[in-house]
């Protein structure tokens, strides 16, 4: 029998916000910490252009089967920026926690492990 | 760029409704400047820590300013409006400026937000860079090198780092 689809992870930055490193490396031991099969795909944006065309509202975007990790403030403007995340009290700081990211990915796989409604 | 080692002078607007230039901002022991803006998530993450020690440092000797010269035609939480509203919320204890021809943050050599210059009474640059080593996570902090500074220029020792890389945001060019 088949596994799961690979769950289509995107992550998109701009190289001048110097989250991303830090971002990349949370993304990747989420995915091994939630043993789920990913195609990951890692895009720089470098221009307004491409900003724009990719829907991007700043640095570090992360998409999970097209959905964004965190949906506040995914809407756009889109631009070269740095990108806010909203922690628990209020906080802000320009990176999602291991623990965001791992609870955006557990929303898909479960999701996908949901037994197929009967007719 | 490079980045001025001497305390240089201006005349800003603030928002408080004053104008500010350097000898009103400068304090007995010395002068930091804080090139800042209100969209940068760095910067929100720091806001906190930045007011804490304003308000602990002013009260011994040195003086605050804090500048905006992000371009708002780009980033609008960046206008003269939010940036009085940002100073309210965070009950900013030192002025909140607006480098609005982007002249001055050009003459210091500034580049991102936040990024911290500190001068000692005389006006040379004692330290250049950013507030400590733990953006995300103020009780993980190991190196205050901004705080270190501050004390250092308060007691008039060594600074122990002088110089950091400046983590954050870039200014917003026109």
């Amino acid at each position: 029998m088949a596994g799961p689809d690979p769950l289509a992870v995107e992550f998109l930055f701009y190289a001048d916000c110097p989250s991303h490193d830090t971002a990349l490396v949370r993304l990747r031991e989420a995915l091994q910490l939630e043993a789920a099969p990913a195609a990951l795909a890692v895009r720089e944006v470098r221009t307004d252009e491409e900003a724009q065309e990719a829907q991007f509202p700043g640095s570090p975007t992360i998409r999970i089967n097209g959905e964004d990790l965190q949906p506040r403030g995914a809407v756009g403007p889109y631009s070269l920026t740095c990108r806010m995340y909203f922690h628990a009290g209020g906080r802000i700081t320009p990176l999602p926690t291991l623990d965001q990211i791992r609870a955006a990915i557990q929303r898909h796989t479960t999701v996908q492990a949901r037994p197929a409604a009967a007719d | 760029m490079s980045i001025a080692t001497r305390v240089l002078d201006f005349s800003l607007p603030a928002t408080d409704g004053q104008t500010y230039g350097l000898t009103d901002i400068a304090g007995e022991k010395g002068t930091a400047l804080i090139f800042t803006c209100n969209h940068c998530p760095f910067v929100r993450a720091w806001d906190d820590r930045l007011v804490g020690l304003g308000s602990e440092y002013m009260g011994q000797g040195v003086g605050f300013g804090a500048i905006s010269s992000n371009d708002p035609a780009q980033y609008p939480t960046d206008d003269f409006t939010h940036m009085q509203e940002r100073a309210q919320e965070l009950g900013m204890p030192y002025p909140y400026l607006y480098d609005e021809s982007q002249d001055v943050a050009r003459a210091y050599g500034a580049e991102r937000t936040p990024e911290i210059f500190l001068f000692d009474a005389v006006g040379q640059l004692r330290y250049h860079g950013t507030i400590d080593d733990n953006y995300e996570d103020e009780s993980a902090v190991q190196s205050t090198y901004f705080r270190d500074a501050l004390a250092a220029v308060v007691a008039g020792d060594d600074v122990p780092v002088a110089d950091t890389a400046p983590v954050g945001c870039t200014i917003k060019w026109k």
